[in-house]
């Protein structure tokens, strides 16, 4: 490359003149698109704040994160019954998706013989291109008269569980089985050299090793089953209470916004655009967590 | 023409595009409608809408939803010709001129397998004030009430409450809230032991409206005052109409606009 500078031959500069031609307009070409993603997030989040900030002139905020009671004709904005409830079912979701996402990831990143893999793999992903309304009419006619057997009416914080169980499991799943996949061999190969068996290599080696990246597919998970809203009005039963059991029905913060913003005017759509601002809120916290235990995970794996 | 300079070739591009905006704007040839408010009017006001345009091609009629409350506001306001409403208008809302399009009956439903057949308007107050939660205290099984109800906001919901729950009482927070007439109605067709209530156009074979009163809910029940629970769908407009919008409201009370009414499934009025 250095010999080309020197020349002076004239289809040598031209090339040059190209090379340097094509390199910064490539650059500012990824520089502007860089930046119009960035521009639109900040105008999505500067939307939603002012057209929720109204709302605290009638509601003070305590009032608005702390009230139990959502009653729009009565000027009643509490939304603590919605964050119980998506918080309820996030956590629902993980309890029953952790264990199956993270047996799952290890059976595809160790344990299975290739055949296997190359059938569990394609299916577990298209599970992700599964439009949510079809979990939620499943959910609706499925799980949810499966729940009444137990007890309620159905609509419930455990089915709602269960099927954003199964629209979670994918991200757990592709991650958990890259962070695995990525552990140093050196770590398999040492603990293998030291007299481990395989399951021993697996769950005392490599998913310690690996713990930092699974954490983040945990995480982003969380993030997917806080922000889902469809699936969640079909089968959850969107009543304004603090559930007290599984068995309960609630409501989400994001289904709060679905059900009501095709009515709603003056304080309510206010009130309902502030409940965007507490998820956006909720759901960046998640994001920095998943993105500081990745860095985390790098770091070890570097030194 | 003097292009050379893009700003001066800018400003009378400008002015020319801005004088036919306005030249057809003023043209006189369309006249323009605009309608907004209730979810449950809007399909039959596009059903007007349609047959009227066919009759005047001149015409243009935009048709909007937004709820009952919105085409209280929108026509008081001025925002638009006329307002649509599912309900009657509150004291605390602006006077407006009221035109009866047409009526709507709302049907408690069940579930086709339950035995009930018939209750109370007190039996069905008390049923979604969440005073009674079980099916043997209106003569039933012994299973445990599942409330299927619309969201705040809803004019199905207002419409309900004004004429079932009074001033005094008010749909228990414990009821299972969809966002539509068609969710309702699959909710309650999946749940043996579920009630709800739906507006007339919804009902099929799934559901079992009941009687109330010992009034069935039928077409001719609610035409002939028997049936309680029947609500005005209403056009609003500020003063008493004329021009082209008169022609419009007019030819929604005509014979042929009434039919319309009659097709979609609501009570025609005239």
């Amino acid at each position: 490359m250095r010999g080309w500078s020197c020349q002076s031959h004239p289809r040598t500069v031209v090339i040059k003149m190209s090379r340097y031609f094509i390199d910064r307009t490539a650059k500012i070409v990824v520089f502007v698109c860089g930046s119009i993603s960035f521009i639109i997030l900040l105008a999505i989040a500067t939307f939603i704040v002012i057209k929720g900030l109204p709302v605290f002139s009638e509601v003070s905020i305590p009032e608005f994160l702390f009230g139990t009671q959502w009653n729009p004709d009565r000027g009643l904005y509490g939304i603590l019954s919605m964050i119980i409830g998506s918080l309820f079912v996030t956590i629902g979701s993980m309890v029953l998706a952790v264990p199956l996402g993270l047996a799952c990831a290890i059976l595809l990143a160790e344990v299975a013989p290739l055949r296997i893999r190359n059938l569990l793999r394609p299916a577990v992903e298209l599970l992700v291109g599964i439009p949510s309304v079809v979990y939620g009419l499943v959910g609706m006619l499925l799980i949810v008269p499966l729940v009444r057997q137990i007890g309620g009416s159905g609509f419930s914080i455990l089915a709602a569980s269960i099927v954003l169980m199964a629209m979670v499991l994918p991200t757990i799943i592709s991650i958990g089985e890259d962070s695995i996949r990525s552990v140093s061999h050196g770590y398999k190969e040492g603990a293998l050299a030291l007299g481990a068996t395989h399951w021993q290599t697996i769950w005392h080696v490599m998913v310690p090793a690996a713990r930092s990246g699974l954490m983040a597919g945990v995480i982003l998970g969380m993030g997917r089953a806080i922000g889902e809203t469809m699936a969640m009005i079909m089968v959850i039963g969107n009543s304004p209470i603090i559930p007290l059991s599984p068995l309960s029905q609630a409501r989400t913060l994001t289904g709060n916004i679905a059900v009501e913003i095709m009515y709603a005017a003056g304080t309510q759509r206010d009130a309902l655009f502030a409940t965007g601002i507490v998820l956006f809120v909720l759901i960046v916290i998640l994001n920095s967590i998943a993105i500081i235990a990745l860095r985390r995970g790098t770091a070890q794996h570097v030194s | 023409m003097c292009f050379k300079n893009g700003k001066t070739g800018l400003i009378p591009a400008v002015i020319l595009a801005l004088t036919l905006v306005m030249a057809s704007a003023c043209s006189g040839s369309t006249q323009t409608i605009t309608e907004a408010g209730s979810t449950t009017v809007q399909p039959l006001a596009e059903k007007f809408a349609g047959a009227f345009q066919a009759q005047h091609p001149d015409v243009e009629i935009t048709i909007q939803g937004g709820g009952s409350s919105v085409g209280v506001k929108s026509a008081a306001d001025g925002t638009v010709d006329i307002g649509a409403a599912s309900r009657e208008l509150k004291e605390s809302e602006p006077n407006l001129v009221k035109h009866l399009l047409a009526k709507d009956g709302i049907a408690i439903v069940c579930h086709p397998s339950n035995t009930i057949q018939e209750l109370s308007i007190e039996q069905v107050q008390e049923i979604f004030a969440g005073k009674i939660s079980n099916w043997s205290q209106v003569g039933g099984d012994d299973k445990e009430l599942h409330i299927v109800a619309r969201e705040a906001g809803s004019g199905t919901r207002a419409a309900f409450e004004e004429m079932v729950m009074g001033e005094e009482a008010e749909i228990t927070n414990n009821a299972i809230l969809q966002p539509s007439n068609g969710a309702v109605r699959t909710t309650v067709a999946g749940d043996e032991y579920s009630i709800g209530f739906l507006s007339f156009g919804y009902i099929d074979s799934s559901v079992n409206p009941l009687s109330i009163d010992g009034i069935e809910g039928t077409v001719e029940n609610a035409l002939n005052g028997t049936y309680p629970v029947v609500r005005p769908l209403y056009f609003l407009t500020t003063e008493q109409p004329e021009g082209i919008v008169k022609e419009f409201i007019d030819f929604c009370l005509s014979t042929d606009g009434q039919k319309l009414v009659e097709e979609e499934g609501y009570i025609p009025v005239h």
